[in-house]
């Protein structure tokens, strides 16, 4: 699994466990498929593949959406929660506080759909348990 | 330093700026160089190893069989001494001091085979080591390198489209909002089933004669009599 069209196009027509998958290529120096989880919409996935990994981010929000006297509070939070936290960490990606799973670039299309569900339902979940730090 | 360390320098540094790659290019390729260098070494080491090895064994298989042609020439040795033919005795013995000369330089030259093999072996494992090593900075070098790329095309699409990715409050109501609208419509269908299985009871109380029509024709009928 390491062409970002074919991977497209075969997942575009895969069901997991109830979910669909709605994709859009968005073309770029580094080519990035941007995923619909069906039923978790709201959180977007942006999706690479690389010559190591099958990257996923879903971007949680921008670090001038927070709160900014809770910032450290909120950071220690997302340490403690990455790991109890099904196949997803948290990360900062440029100015934006992100949720991601790498995968292996050999894996199959059911992983990469059970981590594209996972990622969508913690992302929501995440957004929802952290509304008290965003302004 | 550690490769986290470095990446942590490298993420706090310039390199901070979107755009910017870690390492560039040629270094990078350099770096692939080197450990496809130190393969091909260590696969050199590897046959070295073999063939000492081999070397080792063959020596080991002909120490062993000049200590028993030793013992066997001693046995010679010892009946010439019975015989009384201290001549042949005496003849059998130097050729077991020549054997036993033999014997010493084989004893000399599998020690030496042996310290090899240690020393390729340790030389090896080191080697192993370095690449494995190497081959993760690369790795990490890489996977940071394409990441900031990716996420670069990313937020590049972020902010020219300001529909890729809402702000979190937005998406906040909108999960919400699906969310009420779900329990809503769960609500909705549990009415809907109470009140069909209400209209159930209604039917039945009726037909039973227990719950009568307000307005049967009945009714009306004896309420026209009555006037």
């Amino acid at each position: 699994m390491n062409d970002l069209q074919d991977l497209s196009s075969r997942i575009a027509g895969f069901e997991y466990k109830g979910h669909q998958f709605s994709c859009l290529t968005i073309e770029g120096e580094y080519n990035v498929l941007r995923v619909e989880v069906s039923d978790l919409e709201e959180m977007p996935i942006f999706l690479t593949i690389t010559e190591v990994q099958i990257l996923c981010i879903s971007y949680l929000f921008n670090k001038d959406e927070i709160h900014q006297d809770r910032i450290a509070e909120l950071n220690q939070y997302l340490l403690e929660l990455s790991v109890p936290m099904p196949l997803s960490a948290f990360s900062i990606v440029d100015d934006y506080y992100a949720i991601f799973g790498a995968l292996s670039c050999g894996s199959t299309l059911e992983s990469i759909a059970d981590e594209l569900v996972t990622l969508a339902a913690n992302s929501t979940d995440s957004l929802q348990a952290l509304e008290e730090f965003i302004k | 330093m550690n490769i986290v360390t470095k990446l942590l320098t490298a993420i706090r540094g310039s390199a901070r700026e979107i755009g910017e790659a870690v390492v560039d290019t040629q270094s990078l390729r350099i770096f692939e160089q080197e450990i496809h260098d130190s393969k091909e070494n260590l696969e050199l080491a590897k046959k070295g190893l073999t063939e000492v090895v081999a070397k080792k064994m063959a020596v080991e298989r002909r120490i062993e069989s000049t200590k028993a042609e030793i013992e066997e020439n001693e046995g010679y040795a010892i009946k010439a001494l019975e015989k009384d033919d201290e001549a042949l005795a005496l003849q059998v013995a130097e050729k077991i001091a020549g054997l036993e000369a033999t014997l010493e330089e084989r004893n000399i030259e599998l020690e030496s085979y042996s310290r090899n093999t240690d020393v390729l072996k340790s030389q090896i494992k080191e080697a192993e080591k370095i690449i494995a090593d190497h081959e993760r900075e690369l790795a990490m070098v890489k996977t940071r390198e394409s990441v900031q790329n990716a996420t670069k095309s990313v937020t590049q699409t972020v902010t020219a489209n300001d529909s890729a990715i809402g702000s979190a409050r937005e998406s906040l109501e909108r999960i919400k909002q699906k969310q009420q609208s779900e329990q809503d419509k769960l609500e909705a269908g549990i009415q809907l089933r109470k009140d069909i299985e209400g209209d159930d009871l209604e039917q039945k109380l009726k037909a039973s004669g227990i719950k009568q029509d307000k307005h049967s024709a009945e009714d009306v009928l004896a309420r026209l009599k009555k006037k």
